[in-house]
């Protein structure tokens, strides 16, 4: 492809590349690689094991250099929108950056909703896109699409790299800001012939941005005026969010916790951050939280959010929200701080220091009245599992889940009703063993994802807790876990229908069910798994389920299990939308 | 922060060094666009310093609105420094040029006007006149209204430039 002079002159003028200004001075080594061999060195050398990607013309270099070198493993994933939740799968996971590797035009756009999805959950993604030669960036050459652009509103950073002898720091910057501070996602555009181009590399690993420098520690004075409030409380609460398990806190809240004797309820994303095994625990809290965290929310007169965004999922109706309190705010991010709530005592830090900082000051508060209060909204409000011996009831299929794998899986989920009773009836105990898309709310999500998680931790049982709608949308991974052998159990919780949509339809729209009954339009999920060579099972009853469990986690690979549910149960407690927290309902006759 | 606070709205002047590039300025730009906040004015143009560019922004909003946007400009990576100069002493210029008809009320009734504001005239037509104006904001409003009934063709005006005043003294003088 001859590159149009002209227009190449005149695009670097006016859309000036994303230069890095103050980086480090690169000594003049023999520019011996080209830009593909730069990319996967530097990838390296940062300790990139995996990367997930698909390769098409604009990447072609890349895909040649790693035809013979293998210092990083490559999973050929089957669209690039798994390539990216697999990637987000694998940095829940772990905590390392997800790596992703997509070519131009559709390759790119295609990884969009991955990226989205980090970016409201606060995921390290590095994406890697090809892009069309400079000289035709501009033309509408083939394959070509503006995917800074596209990504600028989606991303943390993005790049489009315009001198291949800045190529190596500007992947070392993407990583740095990916995981530094709030992590989050971040693109970097490489056009074709900056991967044919030779250029340095020179294995700086120093990294310094000095308009990125994250606070860390608290501020003194309102760390102490936190701990006061706590220490002179009578209802304290700790709201305990994604932020602690991304900032790795998980051990200092459980100590904190347990030591001042306070409550923990934590949100979606923060399931596992606080084992719910302790006596402190009072689980989930939110939309589809328990009746008893919603009302200790509601009932506080201090509370402690760490690491938690005041989502509306969370909060419900605004002016009803936990209106006693005297609030405590503690992120990494201070944009996250009086957003949606206003709050009295704000600290910008992470919480891997904060929380010991306050523990330091904090003495237990006298609450054994509070606790008698949560206790007895405990035994008269419990989450409830409907058993029945011939039909799988739902919360039954999570609850064997749990009992089978002992709560020590990785639990991966898609969206929707399967998604809130995983997280109700699943006990979870340790970070890193919940990984579901709670911001973007993504369908499609959970099957890439549980691929990730698998490669990233081979030792752990990783159960995919599925619906017949969201592993509709990406179903051809199959072939990848198949191909790589990655022990990923999906349990399809399979109700012939989008559960959340019709429950809602019942609910709000007087039960006109529109489009999102499926019925006899479902394939026959065991007969797709296996044309994928996946082993497969079905099972209708809670003994067969049982069986089948029992099957599937003794096989060293992939397996679907089609559990055929109650279609028309419901996921209670909600908190409908538009209500207060604590205006919950329990079942259908109530919402009657 | 919307629940039970009286807010109160007023323009806000947000001066920015950022990163000389484009990509810098499209997620400013995008802050505004994508979170619905308000934008008034905007200039970009590069700093003394290399490869840097400063931006000022006007905006509209109550405390807490201004302060979520300081902290989303924060957020931008390439962002060094924000200052909200509206509460502090500063220096804030716009500059419009405005094309005043002349048919009405004749030349020197405008171009009297127009040595009130220390307007000058840059372009002479038959029945047209072009004035240039500086000053602050409510300078060129001024103008512009006063203008107004005479027919005003076609305007252009910069948006705001600002920065801190050195001369921070009790004094409230304007070296215009």
């Amino acid at each position: 492809m001859k590159p149009q002079k002209q227009t190449a002159s005149a695009k670097s003028s006016q859309t000036s590349p994303l230069k890095p200004i103050q980086g480090p001075a690169l000594r003049p080594e023999a520019k011996t690689h080209n830009g593909a061999e730069i990319l996967i060195k530097t990838l390296a050398d940062l300790d990139v094991d995996t990367i997930f990607g698909y390769p098409g013309g604009a990447v072609l270099p890349v895909y040649d250099f790693l035809f013979d070198n293998h210092d990083l493993k490559h999973i050929l994933i089957r669209h690039e929108q798994a390539g990216a939740h697999a990637a987000d799968g694998y940095a829940r996971a772990t905590g390392k950056p997800g790596v992703v590797l997509a070519t131009s035009g559709p390759g790119g756009t295609n990884t969009v909703t991955g990226i989205a999805t980090a970016m409201m959950d606060s995921i390290p993604l590095v994406v890697f896109t090809g892009q069309v030669p400079t000289g035709v960036i501009g033309n509408d050459a083939f394959q070509e699409a503006d995917i800074v652009g596209i990504t600028r509103p989606i991303t943390k950073q993005n790049y489009l790299v315009r001198d291949v002898d800045e190529l190596e720091h500007v992947i070392r910057e993407a990583f740095h800001i990916a995981t530094n501070g709030r992590p989050g996602p971040v693109l970097v555009d490489l056009p074709k012939d900056m991967l044919n181009t030779p250029g340095r590399f020179s294995g700086m690993k120093k990294v310094e941005i000095p308009s990125f420098k994250p606070t860390l520690h608290g501020h003194r004075p309102q760390i102490a005026k936190a701990a006061e409030m706590l220490s002179n409380a009578k209802k304290p609460l700790i709201y305990a969010g994604g932020g602690v398990i991304l900032g790795e806190a998980w051990e200092e809240l459980t100590a904190f916790a347990e030591r001042m004797n306070i409550p923990v309820t934590t949100t979606l994303m923060g399931l596992g951050a606080f084992p719910e095994s302790k006596p402190q625990s009072v689980g989930m809290l939110g939309m589809h939280g328990t009746w008893y965290a919603n009302m200790a929310m509601t009932e506080c007169d201090v509370l402690i959010a760490i690491g938690a965004r005041f989502d509306d999922r969370v909060t419900g109706r605004l002016d009803g929200f936990s209106p006693n309190s005297r609030k405590i705010h503690i992120d990494i991010d201070p944009s996250c701080i009086g957003k949606n709530v206003p709050v009295e005592v704000p600290i910008v830090g992470d919480v891997k220091h904060v929380i010991p900082a306050i523990d330091e000051m904090a003495n237990p508060p006298e609450i054994s009245e509070w606790w008698s209060t949560i206790e007895n909204w405990k035994s008269e409000h419990p989450l409830v599992v409907p058993e029945s011996a011939d039909k799988i009831y739902p919360q039954h299929m999570v609850k064997m889940i749990s009992e089978v794998t002992n709560g020590d899986a990785i639990v991966v989920t898609d969206v929707g009703q399967h998604q809130m009773w995983a997280a109700q009836h699943y006990k979870y105990n340790h970070p890193r063993s919940w990984i579901s898309s709670g911001g973007l709310g993504t369908m499609g999500y959970g099957f890439p994802a549980a691929i990730g998680a698998a490669l990233a931790c081979p030792d752990r049982d990783v159960v995919c807790i599925t619906g017949d709608g969201g592993f509709q949308m990406l179903t051809c991974e199959l072939a990848t876990a198949v191909e790589y052998n990655i022990p990923v159990k999906i349990a399809l919780m399979n109700n012939s229908c989008l559960g959340m949509v019709r429950q809602w339809q019942q609910l709000f729209y007087n039960n006109r069910t529109s489009y999102s009954v499926f019925g006899s339009n479902n394939p026959d999920f065991v007969k797709l798994a296996e044309a994928y060579g996946c082993p497969a099972m079905r099972a209708e009853n809670p003994a067969e389920m049982q069986q089948v469990l029992n099957k599937a986690m003794k096989i060293d690979g992939p397996v679907l299990m089609d559990f055929r549910v109650v279609e028309n149960e419901n996921c209670y407690p909600m908190v409908p939308s538009g209500a207060a927290l604590n205006e919950m309902v329990e079942s259908d006759e109530e919402c009657n | 922060m919307s629940v039970n606070t009286i807010a109160t709205k007023s323009r806000h002047t947000l001066s920015v060094l950022v990163k000389h590039n484009l990509n810098t300025f499209s997620r400013i730009i995008g802050i505004f666009s994508g979170k619905g906040f308000e934008l008034e004015s905007v200039t970009f143009a590069s700093e003394k310093e290399r490869g840097m560019a400063r931006i000022t922004i006007t905006t509209y909003g109550d405390e807490e609105t201004v302060e979520q946007i300081n902290k989303h400009l924060y957020n931008v990576i390439d962002v060094l420094k924000v200052t909200d100069l509206t509460h502090k002493k500063c220096i804030e210029r716009e500059l419009a040029i405005v094309k005043v008809s002349t048919a009405k009320a004749g030349r020197p009734e405008i171009m009297m006007i127009a040595q009130a504001f220390k307007a000058k005239v840059i372009d002479i037509t038959g029945d047209k006149l072009a004035l240039e104006v500086t000053g602050n904001t409510d300078k060129v409003d001024a103008m512009i209204e006063v203008m107004k009934p005479y027919g005003i063709i076609e305007m252009s005006r910069t948006g705001s430039v600002a920065l801190k005043r050195e001369f921070q003294g009790a004094a409230n003088i304007d070296l215009t």
